[in-house]
């Protein structure tokens, strides 16, 4: 996990976006442009440089107690504006374990 | 069975309201995570990828049917139906949500489980073998001095505050089945010549990044003294620790830099401080904790019932006879592992229906209990042979009557980038992959025994050093990549295992672990040698060539 305090010297290579997991239960959650929480990555903020970067997620950092563990995860953005996950992670993050759960199989 | 004291009891609901206040505290803003996460991880609170993991141990392995269904209840009512067991003789819950834990935690306090001990820099969760009590020929139940022990370090200060975490494992059987050369301490229980029985103890082990063997210290110290010994040892630890950062870390780096020789000297020394102190154990404080483990009143039945020498005509009940049944100290028992490596599903998991309908397997043919072992599978330790047939055909149903125990497909991996935070790799996928190409029993019983051992990241949660085949995932330019090892060893004979060449894409592992079975068939001098022997042979050369040769 990487600790915001270990972001300051932010740099991003592309469209990024915040993303934490929520408080109460835990689940993914991105920042918002309405400086909240959404579990859909299509209502996050995509920031396009570092300083950008670098005041969501010190704004995001702040609101401990709706998200914790906040830190900036790459993008991709299609020529359609279509947001997905920048990495393997990020993937797996968002659309849950790429393997059954016993319970649902 | 062991029950717990008055004072457990009380310890164990305090620690539940308090934690549920401090949630509370958390959940209306006025703890910060950063203030929080200690309390939580106290409780065996976790964040992972996807929601927080709960972790709950299970006290050198032993549960009772009413403690088994207080976890299928959690899996079913917290949860999203399924527990992981892992090689800790721990449980985890990956979707547990913050709010409902301390009323989870309150639901297992109700049977005496708790999660104390299962993170922090403290003294964890004593291992020992699953078979304890049990086994044949084994010394004495090894559960007793566990909880010796735990007793000991739970919340005692010195254990609470330790530089790094500390795991302590035992055993009392010439087959080693707790790993106990892989951790800080490791104790085998022994008889010297005067017939008194003791500990042999080892020191230092541990895999991660900087993997090491556990070296013997002591050959033998008495059962009475082994509580000052142990703290002999966490002093010479802690004393380091302390005095230079170096040293703050796993006791394993400390006795790898001080040599083994000056740091039994130092322990020694210590020892000879405090062990005629109050730290000798009474034996009747062994008496009391002896008389706490209650056996089942056996029968006296038959060697070979007529029942089992007529389900010795069907061949698919003598494939998992043979594999999955054991000998009992009992004449007419038997131990019974349960394999939770069904092909194709991911190792360790059991689903609350499965917990629940094993818990009432277990009263009818086990005297109410289970048994959890570090290879992620569970154990019926007391099953009379006459009922092993119908047995067999109950858990078949249930799907847990794969006969893998100790085949290529009882495969042990730890979460990996499926679920883990810390994860560079997942591990599940390439499990059950290897799980589906090794599927034919027949194949897996001409391979014989055969561990294989995956971790999603070099903290070795899922002993790849150790493995008889270890796979490692790590990343390179973003690309899951796996390195495979292969002579690694986890029981009496621990071994770490030696890299054959560079790492293998996602898509290739499985390939490559056929490629090196393949070697292993064709190389082996008759079909008993078993593939860490034809390793040992022959070194790892041949292997490597079979597998790059033709990448
Ligand atoms: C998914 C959540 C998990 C996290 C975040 C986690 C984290 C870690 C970390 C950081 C270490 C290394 C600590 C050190 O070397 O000092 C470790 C060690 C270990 N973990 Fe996990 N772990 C997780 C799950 C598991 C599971 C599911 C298992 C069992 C299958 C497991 C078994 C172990 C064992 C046996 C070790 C000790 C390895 C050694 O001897 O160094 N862990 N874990
Ligand atoms: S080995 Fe790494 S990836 Fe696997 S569970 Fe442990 S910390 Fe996570």
């Amino acid at each position: 996990m990487t600790s915001p305090l270990e972001q300051k010297k932010i740099k991003i290579a592309g469209p990024s976006v915040v993303t934490a997991n929520r408080t109460w239960d835990g689940i993914v959650v991105y920042r918002t442009a309405a400086k909240s929480w959404s579990a859909d990555l299509s209502e996050a903020v995509i920031v396009r440089n570092s300083d950008e970067a670098k005041a969501l997620l010190a704004e995001s950092v702040a609101d401990d107690v709706g998200a914790v563990g906040a830190y900036i995860a790459p993008v991709q953005v299609g020529d359609d504006g279509k947001v997905e996950p920048g990495n393997l992670r990020e993937q797996i993050r968002r659309t849950g374990v790429t393997i059954g759960q016993p319970a649902q199989v | 069975m062991y029950a717990y004291d008055e004072i457990d009891r009380t310890l164990v609901n305090e620690r539940v309201s308090e934690f549920r206040d401090q949630v509370k505290r958390r959940l209306s803003g006025e703890l910060t995570e950063d203030e929080f996460k200690l309390l939580r991880l106290q409780n065996g609170v976790y964040l992972q990828l996807h929601a927080y993991m709960f972790r709950v141990a299970i006290p050198y392995g032993t549960l009772a049917t009413n403690q088994l269904r207080a976890l299928a209840h959690v899996a079913r009512k917290y949860d999203r139906g399924y527990g992981h067991f892992t090689t800790r003789q721990n449980i985890q819950f990956n979707w547990i949500k913050l709010a409902e834990l301390p009323d989870a935690l309150e639901d297992l306090a109700k049977v005496g489980i708790h999660a104390m001990q299962t993170s922090g820099n403290n003294m964890r969760n004593v291992t020992s073998d699953q078979w304890a009590g049990v086994a044949p020929g084994e010394i004495e139940d090894p559960r007793i001095w566990s909880e010796l022990i735990r007793q000991h370090t739970t919340l005692h200060p010195e254990f609470s505050f330790l530089p790094r975490k500390f795991k302590i494992a035992i055993t009392a059987s010439d087959h080693d089945r707790a790993a106990i050369k892989i951790h800080d301490i490791g104790l085998r229980l022994v008889k010297n010549e005067k017939g008194e029985t003791g500990f042999e103890v080892l020191v230092g082990g541990g895999l991660g990044r900087t993997p090491f063997i556990a070296k013997t210290i002591k050959h033998f110290v008495h059962g009475r003294d082994i509580l000052s010994y142990i703290e002999a040892i966490l002093r010479v630890y802690n004393q380091y620790g302390r005095r230079d950062n170096i040293y703050k870390a796993r006791i394993k780096i400390l006795v790898h830099e001080l040599g083994i020789e000056k740091f039994s000297r130092e322990v020694e020394e210590e020892w000879q401080h405090i062990r005629n102190s109050s730290l000798q154990i009474d034996d009747e404080v062994i008496e009391d904790i002896r008389s706490r483990f209650t056996y089942p009143a056996y029968e006296k039945l038959p060697h070979m019932p007529d029942e089992l020498r007529q389900a010795a005509a069907d061949p698919d009940f003598e494939a998992w006879r043979k594999n999955s049944v054991a000998p009992h100290k009992v004449q007419g028992y038997s131990i019974v592992t349960i394999s939770l490596k069904p092909i194709g599903k991911p190792p360790g998991d059991a689903t609350a229906e499965q917990m629940d309908a094993l818990a009432d397997l277990a009263d009818i043919y086990s005297f109410g209990e289970i048994r959890v072992g570090h290879e992620q599978n569970l154990a019926l330790p007391h099953v009379a042979k006459r009922d092993l047939p119908a047995l067999w055909k109950a858990l078949d149903k249930l799907g847990l009557a794969t006969p893998n125990v100790n085949l290529i497909t009882d495969i042990i991996a730890c979460p990996g980038l499926d679920y883990c935070s810390l994860a560079n790799a997942r591990s599940i996928p390439i499990a059950q992959e290897l799980s589906r190409r090794f599927a034919n029993h027949e194949l897996a019983n001409l391979i014989g025994r055969l561990h294989i051992n995956i971790s999603g990241c070099i903290n070795a949660c899922g002993h790849h050093h150790v493995g008889h085949i270890g796979i490692l995932g790590v990343e390179k330019n973003g690309e899951e990549v796996y390195q495979i090892t292969i002579g690694g060893r986890a029981d009496e004979g621990a071994a770490l295992g030696t890299l054959i060449g560079p790492g293998v894409k996602f898509d290739e592992v499985a390939d490559v672990i056929e490629d090196v079975v393949e070697a292993y068939l064709a190389l082996r001098e008759r079909p008993e040698e078993l593939f860490m022997d034809t390793v040992k042979r022959l070194g790892v050369e041949p292997f490597k060539e079979r597998v790059y040769a033709t990448r």
